[in-house]
C-alpha cells in the first residue's frame, strides 16, 4: 500500500466496491486504489491472477478496473470525479456485461 | 499537403500537431508557435510535464515541500510547462491518441468523445517508457516500476507504506530510492545487477563522460546518501525473484555467492527506460535495433525527421538520451519544420540551433558510458522458462521457446500461436523480449527477427467515443 505525505485541501468521494472513500481531487483512480487497498484490483482474464497498478503511466494496462460500469478502464489514466462508482474487474468483461 | 478542412473527417488542419507533453513535446511546442505555426498539442495527462515533470505545476503550486525532495532537475519543468501554456493555445490534456494517418490525421479521444485533428507535420514525442524486467513474481501486487513510484511521489504526493525494496540498474533506480528516502519511506536496500566487470567495460567512455560529468557527480551523490541513511547497497546481484504468493512479501536473489532473501511490502523494479515505440510502429516508420541498450528506436537524423516525409520524432521516443536532450531535440525539430514551412530562413534556423545543438552534444557525452555501464543483464533479455513474459496472455518464456520450436517464424506469427501481445497492453510489456527469446532460438540477429506489428487502435477506444463524434461537414 500506498501513504499520502499531505492533507488534501480539497477532496471528492468516490465508491469502491461499494464503499465511500474520500479522496484528495485531481488524484488517479490507480493512486486512490493503492492508498485504500493492497490487495489486486483485478483478475486476469486467462489465469485468474490478481494485479495491481504496475506502471503508473498507461502502458502496462495491469490497472484495469470498471468506472461508472464501463470496464477495461485504464484506473492509472482517469482521474476520480465526485460519485465515481469504481469496482474491481474479475477475468473477461464482454458486451452487455451488467455494470 | 493542402491545408483546411480534411474531406474525410471534416477535421481542422494544423500546421504542426504534437503528441506528446513531456520535455521534448513541450519544448517543440513552444518554439513551433514562436515561429508562427498553428500547433495543437495532444497528452494523454490531465497537465503538462510528461513523465519526468509529472504534474510539474501541480507540485509548485501547491507542495512546495515535495519540490526539494524531488529536486532541481525536476524543477527544471516549471519554465518548460509555463512557456507551453504562455505559447499554445490549443494545448489538449486527457486526449489519447489512437490512431495516427499517413495523410497526418490524428485521431483521438478524451474517454467521452473521440475526435481528429489533422496536422502539416506531425511530431511524435512519445517519450520513453521503462524496460519490462521479467522475473518469476513480478506480476504480483506489491510489486511495481520505480518510475511507478516516482510517478506517485509526483502526481499524488505518495510514498509506499512498509519496506520497500528496489532492484534493477541505472540511474532511474537510485534516483528514486534516493527520493523516496528523502520523502520519509523505508527503504530496506537497494539491489543492482551492476558489478566490477560492468564498471571496466564502461571505463573506456569515461573520458567522453566527463564533459558532461555534472551526471557522475550526481549519480556518486546518490549512492553516498543512500548509503549515508543506513539503506544496504548490495551489488552484482542476479537471479532475481519475487517472494510471495497473492502478493509481494519480498525479493530473493544471489549475491557474493549465496542466496539472499529481502522481506519488503513493496518491490520496485528498474532496468533502465526504452522509446515508447508504438505509435512510431503504427505508421510504419524505419526502426532499428540499439545493440548496447537492446531496443528498438524509430531512425531519424539530427533534426527529428524520420524514413516518412511530414513525421517526425523528438526526445527520448527517438532514443534515450535523457530529458535534457530531450527539450534540445524538440527545439531543434520545431526549427526545422519551421524552416520546411516557409517560417524560418536557413540562416535564422541554424543561428537559432546552435545553442540547442552544442547543448544536446554536451548532454548527450555521457551516454556511452551509462549505456555501457547498464547495459542490461541477459537474465532479464531472455528470461528463464518458468517466467511470464506476455503479462495480458499470461505467456511465459517457455511457451515462447516452445512456439519457436514448432516454427513460428517472427513475433507477428506468434500472436496466432499463443496470443502472445495481443492483450490489452498490445506488445508493450513483451514486444522486446519476444523478439530477444525468438532471436535467441533461432541464432538470428534481433534485427532480423524484427517486431511485432502494431495496429490501430494505439490505445482502447469505445464504440461510444466514436459515435459521440462530430459528424463531418456536408
Amino acid at each position: 500500500m500506498f501513504k499520502r505525505l499531505h492533507e488534501a485541501a480539497e477532496t471528492v468521494t468516490v465508491e469502491f466496491e461499494g464503499e465511500r472513500l474520500r479522496v484528495p481531487a485531481g488524484e488517479t483512480v490507480a493512486a486512490a486504489l493503492l492508498a485504500t487497498t493492497d490487495a489486486a484490483t483485478r483478475t486476469t482474464p486467462v489465469g485468474g491472477s490478481g494485479r495491481a497498478p504496475y506502471c503508473m503511466m498507461g502502458v502496462c494496462f495491469d490497472c484495469l478496473v470498471e468506472i461508472d460500469g464501463v470496464p477495461n478502464r485504464q484506473a492509472c489514466m482517469t482521474v476520480v470525479r465526485d460519485g465515481m462508482r469504481i469496482r474491481r474487474q474479475h477475468g473477461v468483461r464482454g458486451l452487455g456485461d451488467p455494470a | 499537403m493542402s491545408a483546411g478542412m480534411s474531406a474525410s473527417t471534416g477535421a481542422t488542419t494544423r500546421d504542426l500537431v504534437i503528441v506528446g507533453a513531456g520535455a521534448a513535446g513541450m519544448a517543440a511546442a513552444a518554439t513551433a508557435a514562436e515561429a508562427g505555426l498553428s500547433v495543437t498539442v495532444l497528452d494523454e495527462q490531465p497537465a503538462p510535464g510528461g513523465q519526468i515533470y509529472r504534474a510539474i505545476e501541480d507540485v509548485r503550486a501547491k507542495r512546495g515541500a515535495d519540490m526539494s525532495i524531488l529536486g532541481e532537475d525536476y524543477a527544471a519543468g516549471v519554465p518548460l510547462a509555463a512557456k507551453l501554456r504562455g505559447t499554445v493555445t490549443d494545448y489538449r490534456r486527457n486526449a489519447t491518441v489512437w490512431q495516427i494517418e499517413d495523410d497526418g490525421a490524428v485521431w483521438f479521444s478524451d474517454g467521452r468523445k473521440a475526435d481528429c485533428v489533422r496536422g502539416r507535420t506531425i511530431l511524435l514525442a512519445t517519450g520513453a517508457m521503462e524496460r519490462p524486467m521479467p522475473i518469476p513474481g513480478w506480476t504480483l501486487p506489491g510489486v511495481m516500476t520505480a518510475g511507478a513510484a516516482q510517478i506517485l511521489m509526483k502526481s499524488a504526493g505518495m510514498v509506499p507504506d512498509g519496506r520497500v525494496v528496489l532492484a534493477g540498474a541505472g540511474p532511474l533506480l537510485f534516483l528514486v530510492a534516493d527520493q523516496l528516502i528523502r520523502a520519509g519511506a523505508r527503504v530496506a536496500a537497494v539491489v543492482e545487477t551492476t558489478r566490477l566487470s560492468d564498471y571496466l567495460r564502461a571505463l573506456p567512455h569515461l573520458p567522453r563522460a566527463l564533459r558532461a560529468h555534472a551526471y557522475l557527480t550526481k549519480g556518486l551523490a546518490m549512492r553516498r546518501r543512500i548509503k549515508a541513511a543506513g539503506v544496504p547497497l548490495i551489488g552484482g546481484a542476479g537471479s532475481f525473484a519475487v517472494m510471495g504468493s497473492e502478493r509481494a512479501t519480498g525479493l530473493s536473489f544471489d549475491a557474493d555467492g549465496r542466496r539472499h532473501e529481502i522481506a519488503a511490502d513493496t518491490v520496485l523494479l528498474h532496468l533502465g527506460v526504452v522509446p515508447n515505440t508504438q505509435a512510431s510502429r503504427q505508421l510504419r516508420l524505419a526502426h532499428a535495433w540499439d545493440e548496447r541498450q537492446r531496443y528498438w528506436y524509430p531512425i531519424t537524423d539530427d533534426w527529428g525527421r524520420t524514413s516518412q516525409a511530414n513525421v517526425f520524432v523528438a526526445g527520448d521516443g527517438a532514443g534515450i538520451l535523457g530529458a535534457k536532450c530531450a527539450e534540445a531535440s524538440g527545439r531543434l525539430t520545431a526549427l526545422e519544420i519551421a524552416h520546411e514551412q516557409g517560417r524560418l530562413g536557413l540562416g535564422e534556423r541554424d543561428a537559432q540551433a546552435r545553442v540547442w545543438q552544442e547543448r544536446r552534444f554536451d548532454h548527450a557525452a555521457i551516454r556511452p558510458f551509462l549505456d555501457t555501464l547498464y547495459a542490461p543483464p541477459g537474465e532479464f533479455l531472455r528470461p528463464a522458462d518458468a517466467v511470464t513474459v506476455c503479462r495480458c496472455e499470461e505467456i511465459t518464456a517457455g511457451d515462447i521457446r516452445a512456439a519457436a520450436a514448432l516454427g513460428a517464424p517472427g513475433p507477428n506469427q506468434l500472436k496466432a500461436f499463443l496470443r502472445c501481445g495481443m492483450g490489452p497492453c498490445q506488445g508493450r510489456m513483451c514486444g522486446l523480449t519476444v523478439s530477444e527469446i525468438l532471436a535467441e532460438a533461432q541464432g538470428r540477429p534481433v534485427e532480423a527477427v524484427g517486431a511485432y506489428r502494431i495496429r490501430p487502435p494505439l490505445k482502447p477506444v469505445t464504440l461510444a467515443e466514436l459515435a459521440e463524434m462530430d459528424p463531418p461537414p456536408a
